[in-house]
């Protein structure tokens, strides 16, 4: 598929497309349908459109697979973080109301953490799991080479 | 329709893409109903993702299914008497939108006329997971991170490994046969 000229030009105009209406989805959550769940996964879509035209090295030159692993913990300990600072600051566990002075700001900032740490973690996952998928299949031929010629 | 066809289909590639059309009408559902974040999610997580999950699964496995003769009776009856059960239990349900349904009458009154007063968040959906109820979104997020941690425990080893050992202990288990068919001999003579 490398070789393919049309589907590199559509994809070039694609990605960025699909990639910038994920993070609409994650930071404008609070006023239309959408949110880290939905963000996370289409980002993660623009994301495997890239792999299936430039392939697994390239994108993973783009975001490496330890970053991965580093990523898909850091969004859940940022949910936590704002919970337990929710604690530190006299409140109960996931308690926004004494984050900012404001009733309504305080809410807001803490439902757009939240959210944004449930995408970090949803895309990094589901980018993860299709890297170890596709690279299944090479190392399962390289074995069954190494097997027959070892 | 295609939900026939999903379960007729032979052809685990087509029944792959039958899942997705399925995805999508379910979205298109979703979306007549006004449900914008379900009609969302699913076609993001239904059409998109698990359609390229199954088909990087499909590259691995073997393209057809293997065909199954004969017709196993004692399923069929559990079947059948499940699915009149759950029939029977339909009969007990609230009427279809109806306006004192539980669901209508217990919380959700609350969070249609409070969510804007107390966060200023015009999303109810955002408001209540993230906000009212946002432990429950809590637990899902750690269960997206344990499901990637076992696809990366159950993938991330090399194959050549594991089969490797599966010759050594076969090696091993017919040694100890060797041993066992020796000691028996020794023993009867």
């Amino acid at each position: 598929m490398r070789a393919n000229g049309i589907l590199r030009v559509i994809a070039r105009f694609l990605i960025p497309l699909i990639m910038l209406f994920g993070l609409y989805i994650q930071f404008h959550g609070e006023y239309s349908p959408g949110g880290g769940f939905q963000a996370g996964i289409v980002f993660a879509a623009g994301w495997i459109l890239f792999v299936l035209i430039y392939g697994l090295e390239t994108a993973l030159k783009v975001i490496p697979e330890r970053a991965m692993y580093v990523l898909m913990v850091a969004g859940v300990i940022l949910y936590c973080a704002v919970g337990v600072a929710g604690v530190m600051l006299g409140g109960h566990f996931l308690d926004f109301y004494p984050l900012l002075p404001g009733e309504h700001a305080a809410q807001q900032f803490g439902i757009i953490t939240v959210e944004f740490g449930v995408g970090v973690t949803v895309a990094t996952v589901v980018m993860l799991v299709f890297t170890l998928f596709a690279r299944r299949k090479s190392e399962w031929k390289a074995a069954q080479v190494e097997d027959e010629h070892p | 329709m295609v939900a026939v066809a999903i379960v007729r289909a032979r052809d685990l590639f087509a029944a792959a893409m039958l899942f997705a059309i399925y995805s999508l009408l379910s979205a298109a559902l979703f979306a007549v109903l006004d449900a914008g974040d379900v009609a969302l999610t699913e076609a993001a997580v239904g059409a998109g993702i698990s359609t390229i999950l199954l088909l990087a699964v499909l590259a691995l496995a073997r393209r057809h299914e293997y065909p199954i003769d004969g017709h196993n009776v004692l399923a069929l009856v559990v079947v059948t008497v499940t699915g009149a059960a759950l029939i029977y239990a339909t009969l007990d349900m609230p009427e279809f939108g109806g306006a004192d349904n539980p669901a209508q009458v217990h919380v959700g009154p609350y969070y249609v006329e409070e969510s804007y007063p107390d966060m200023g968040v015009p999303n109810m959906v955002a408001a209540v997971l993230a906000s009212y109820r946002s432990i429950d979104t809590l637990g899902e997020a750690f269960v997206i991170l344990t499901a990637g941690l076992a696809v990366f425990a159950l993938l991330s080893h090399k194959p050549r490994r594991r089969k490797r050992r599966r010759r050594h202990l076969k090696h091993k288990v017919r040694e100890h046969r060797h041993h066992r068919r020796n000691h028996e001999e020794e023993s009867s003579s």
